[in-house]
C-alpha cells in the first residue's frame, strides 16, 4: 500500500477499464480525477496538477503520445503509460515522448501502484555542495540542475537517473542497476526505459546528444557519467 | 538417385558407344589387315619361289646323278647365290651349313636348314617330286622356306625325281615390318576413331543429361522448398515433355502449399486479434478483482467465494491471454531480443529469488559466467522450466550452469519419475496436456512453447530428455555472443 494519498490524472478511453482502475486505486486512498480524453486530460491539467498522470496510449482524437509530449512541455509531472501487451513500437514511442514509465494491460492495480510510488519517491536531498561537472552544476540539496546557468527542466526520472549516475562520476552502472534503482523495477524490468531516459536526459544536458559528454554508453555493459 | 549400383546413365550411353566404334573399327581394320597380309606376304613368297625356280635352272645340266658332298655344296653355293640361304640334300648326305650365311639371313636361323629341322610335311611334298614351300617362324623370325626336287629331264621321257633336293630360306622380316607398320597404323586409326568416338558420345549424351540433370536439380529445389522452382522448357521431345509435367506439377505444389500457408495465417491472426480484443474487458476485470478479493472475506460466505473465483480465474485468464498475444508475436514474427550483457549465475538467482524459489532450489552456478541475452526472456524460459519441475517433478529440483565458448547450457532437472516416452516429442507442442487429467489452472499450456519460441529467438535451443537416474532434464542452450557487442536494442544510443 501506498504510504501517502496521491492525486491521481486517469486519461481513459475504455468506461470500463477507467471505472475498475478508478475503483481499486480510490479504494487504496488515492484521490483519482479520471477523463476518457486526452483532450479533457490536458484541460483538467491546466486547472488541477496531480501528482501523477496515468495515461492510456490508444485513445481517441488526441492520441496519447501527442498528450505525453503535451503535458512534458508543461511540466515535469510524472507520466505512467497505460500500453497493449507486445506492442513494442508503442512502449519506445512512449518513452520517448516522454513517459516515466509503463506499464501492461490488463493491469494489476497492485503493479500500478509500485509503478507510482516509484516515480514519487521522494528524491533523497543530500546538503553537500553543488557539484560541478563541465557546464553542468548539480544541486543535490535543493535538486536543481543548471548549465551555463540556466535551469534545466528535468523530469523525476530524468533527474534521478542524472543523481544516480553523477553521484558516481566515470563508475559504469548496468542497465539492471539503473532498473532497481531508478524505476524500482528489479533485475527483469525492461531496459528500454533506462535507454529512454538517457536519450531525453541527453536532449536537456548535452551540446550533442550523438556525441555525449555527460552520459556515455559503454556498448555492452550499460551508462557512465563523465569523465567530464 | 546415385545410392544405386548401376552405371549412370551418361556412362552407359558412353560405353555403348565405345563398344560399337571397337567393334566396327576391329571388323574393318582387322578385315583390311589380314587382306594386306596375305597381298605382302603372296608376293613376296611369289617373288622368293620364281628367284628358287630361275636359280635351279642355273644348275642344269647336273654333272652326275649321284653327287658327292662337294656336287652338294656346289648345288647350294649356286642357289643361295644373292643372299638368300640353301642346302642341297641328297639322300642322308646334305650340304655343308655355312657357317657365314648371307647378308640377309642371319648367323641364328641357320639351323633350320639343318635337314632335320626342315618341316616333313614340307619334304614329303618335295620327295614327290614338286616344289612346295612353307613360312614358319623360327626363332621369332619370320622365313619363307622354298624346296625343290631336281628332275632329271631325258628327251622323250617323263622328267624323273632325281633325289636331289634343295632347300633355300628367305627371310620375311621386311615384310614382317611392313606389316607390323600396317597393324601400328590399323590399332592407331582404331584408337583415334574410339577417342573421337568417345567425344561425341559425351557431346550428345551431354544434350541429353542436361535436360535430364536440370530436372533433378530442380526436383532437389523443390524438395528443400524453393516452390518457385521452374525449368526452361525447350524443344518438344519428349525431355520437354517431362519438364513441362514438372512445371505444372510444381505450380500446383505452390498453389497449394500458399493455400496452406494463407490458411494457417489467418488462423493465427486470428488467435492475435481474439486475444487483442479480449484485452480491453479483461483490463476491466483485473481492476478489479484485486478489490473483489480484498472484500470477499467481509462478504457473506457464498458471495464471497463466488468474489474469490471471479479474482483466481480472472488472474488465470489473464496469463492465457498474455500467453496467447506473446505466442502471436513469435508467430508473427515481431518478437525482439534486447540483448544485454549479464551475468548468469546473477540471472538465475534473480529469477528464484524474485519467485521465491531460492530455497527450494539446487543451483550449481560458477561465477564469473556472462553472456549477451535478452534477461526477460531467460527469466521467462527458466521461470516455466524450474515452474514446472517443482509443480509436477520430485524435489530435488536442480539448475545446474555450465559454459563453453561459444555457448552457455542451462540444465533444469527434477527426480521424479520423468516423462512418459510417448509424451517427450510432444511437451513443446501448444496446449499439449501431458495428462487429461491435469488441472487447468496449473497453467496455459503455451508455457513450454513459448520458452523454446524464446530459446531459438536467441539462436538457441531448448530440448528435453529423461536423466538415465530418473526425473525431466530440460536443457536450455545458448549462444554467448561474447563478440557480438552491436547486437543490444539501444533504442537510438549512440556509441
Amino acid at each position: 500500500m501506498l504510504g501517502s494519498v496521491s492525486r491521481v490524472l486517469l486519461i481513459e478511453d475504455d468506461p470500463a477499464v477507467r471505472e475498475g482502475l478508478e475503483l481499486a486505486l480510490t479504494r487504496h486512498g488515492h484521490r483519482v480525477r479520471a477523463v476518457e480524453s486526452g483532450e479533457q486530460g490536458l484541460e483538467r491539467l491546466r486547472t488541477d496538477v496531480p501528482d501523477v498522470v496515468v495515461l492510456d496510449l490508444m485513445l481517441p482524437g488526441m492520441d496519447g503520445f501527442e498528450v505525453c509530449r503535451r503535458i512534458r512541455v508543461a511540466g515535469e509531472t510524472p507520466i505512467i503509460m497505460l500500453t497493449a501487451r507486445g506492442d513494442d513500437m508503442d512502449v519506445v514511442a512512449g518513452l520517448e515522448a516522454g513517459a516515466d514509465d509503463y506499464v501492461v494491460k490488463p493491469v494489476q492495480p497492485r503493479v500500478l501502484e509500485a509503478r507510482m510510488r516509484a516515480v514519487l519517491r521522494r528524491i533523497g536531498r543530500d546538503q553537500a555542495e553543488l557539484e560541478r561537472h563541465g557546464d553542468l552544476v548539480i544541486d543535490r540539496a535543493g535538486l536543481v540542475v543548471t548549465r551555463r546557468g540556466e535551469p534545466v527542466s528535468l523530469a523525476p526520472t530524468e533527474l534521478r537517473l542524472l543523481l544516480e549516475l553523477s553521484g558516481t562520476p566515470g563508475r559504469v552502472h548496468s542497465r539492471q542497476q539503473l532498473l532497481e534503482s531508478v524505476w524500482e523495477h528489479g533485475y527483469f524490468g525492461d531496459s528500454r526505459l533506462v535507454d529512454a531516459c538517457v536519450q531525453r536526459l541527453r536532449a536537456k544536458i548535452e551540446d550533442d546528444s550523438a556525441a555525449p559528454v555527460y552520459v556515455q554508453t559503454v556498448r555492452g555493459f550499460g551508462y557512465r557519467f563523465g569523465p567530464v | 538417385m546415385e545410392s544405386r549400383p548401376s552405371l549412370g546413365l551418361r556412362n552407359r550411353l558412353l560405353y555403348a558407344f565405345a563398344l560399337l566404334c571397337v567393334v566396327t573399327a576391329a571388323a574393318v581394320a582387322g578385315a583390311m589387315y589380314v587382306e594386306a597380309r596375305t597381298a605382302i606376304l603372296q608376293r613376296a613368297q611369289d617373288a622368293a619361289v620364281e628367284a628358287t625356280r630361275g636359280r635351279l635352272a642355273a644348275l642344269f645340266p647336273l654333272r652326275t646323278a649321284t653327287p658327292g658332298q662337294a656336287d652338294l655344296d656346289e648345288i647350294a653355293r649356286v642357289m643361295a647365290d644373292g643372299g638368300g640361304f640353301a642346302v642341297a640334300v641328297y639322300r642322308d648326305a646334305h650340304s655343308t651349313l655355312l657357317a657365314a650365311p648371307g647378308p640377309r639371313l642371319r648367323r641364328e636361323d641357320t639351323p633350320i636348314l639343318d635337314p632335320e629341322l626342315i618341316p616333313a610335311g614340307l619334304r614329303g611334298t618335295v620327295a614327290r617330286g614338286e616344289m612346295a614351300w612353307q613360312r614358319v617362324v623360327w626363332r621369332g623370325h619370320p622365313l619363307l622356306l622354298i624346296g625343290a626336287p631336281l628332275l632329271i629331264a631325258e628327251p622323250g621321257r617323263t622328267a624323273q625325281v632325281s633325289g636331289i633336293e634343295v632347300y633355300t630360306a628367305r627371310s620375311l622380316a621386311p615384310e614382317q615390318l611392313s606389316i607390323d607398320s600396317l597393324a601400328a597404323r590399323a590399332w592407331l586409326a582404331g584408337g583415334a576413331a574410339l577417342v573421337l568416338s568417345v567425344v561425341l558420345a559425351s557431346l550428345a549424351t551431354r544434350g541429353v543429361l542436361r535436360p535430364v540433370r536440370e530436372l533433378g536439380r530442380a526436383a532437389r529445389l523443390l524438395g528443400e522448398g524453393d516452390l518457385r522452382t521452374r525449368i526452361a522448357v525447350r524443344g518438344s521431345d519428349e525431355l520437354a515433355d517431362v519438364a513441362r509435367t514438372f512445371n505444372e506439377t510444381a505450380a500446383e505444389l505452390e498453389r497449394h502449399v500458399e493455400q496452406l500457408r494463407e490458411m494457417e495465417a489467418d488462423a493465427r491472426r486470428f488467435v492475435a486479434d481474439v486475444s487483442h480484443e479480449l484485452r480491453t474487458p479483461l483490463a476491466a476485470l483485473a481492476a478489479v478483482a484485486d478489490v473483489l478479493d480484498e472484500e470477499a472475506a467481509e462478504l457473506p460466505e457464498t458471495a464471497g467465494r463466488a468474489a474469490r473465483l471471479v479474482s483466481q480465474e480472472t488472474l488465470s485468464l489473464t496469463g492465457l491471454v498474455n500467453d496467447l498475444i506473446e505466442i502471436s508475436r513469435f508467430d508473427s514474427g515481431v518478437a525482439a531480443l534486447a540483448l544485454n550483457e549479464v551475468d548468469v549465475a546473477e540471472l538465475v538467482r534473480a529469477t528464484l529469488h524474485a519467485r521465491g524459489w531460492s530455497e527450494s532450489v539446487r543451483t550449481e552456478l560458477p561465477a564469473g559466467v556472462t553472456a549477451r541475452l535478452d534477461p526477460r526472456r531467460v527469466d521467462v524460459v527458466l521461470a516455466n522450466l524450474v515452474g514446472n519441475a517443482l509443480r509436477h517433478g520430485e524435489p530435488p529440483v536442480s539448475v545446474r550452469l555450465s559454459a563453453g565458448a561459444e555457448e552457455i547450457v542451462l540444465e533444469v532437472r527434477d527426480h521424479g519419475p520423468g516423462l512418459d516416452e510417448a509424451v517427450l516429442p510432444h511437451v513443446f507442442d501448444r496446449f499439449y496436456k501431458a495428462s487429461a487429467a491435469r488441472a487447468r489452472s496449473e497453467g496455459s499450456g503455451l508455457g513450454l512453447a513459448i520458452a523454446r519460441e524464446n530459446a531459438r529467438l536467441h539462436r538457441g535451443d531448448l530440448t528435453v530428455a529423461n536423466a538415465p537416474a530418473g526425473g525431466a532434464v530440460f536443457t536450455l542452450r545458448l549462444p554467448r555472443r561474447m563478440d557480438d557487442p552491436d547486437g543490444h536494442l539501444d533504442s537510438g544510443g549512440p556509441a
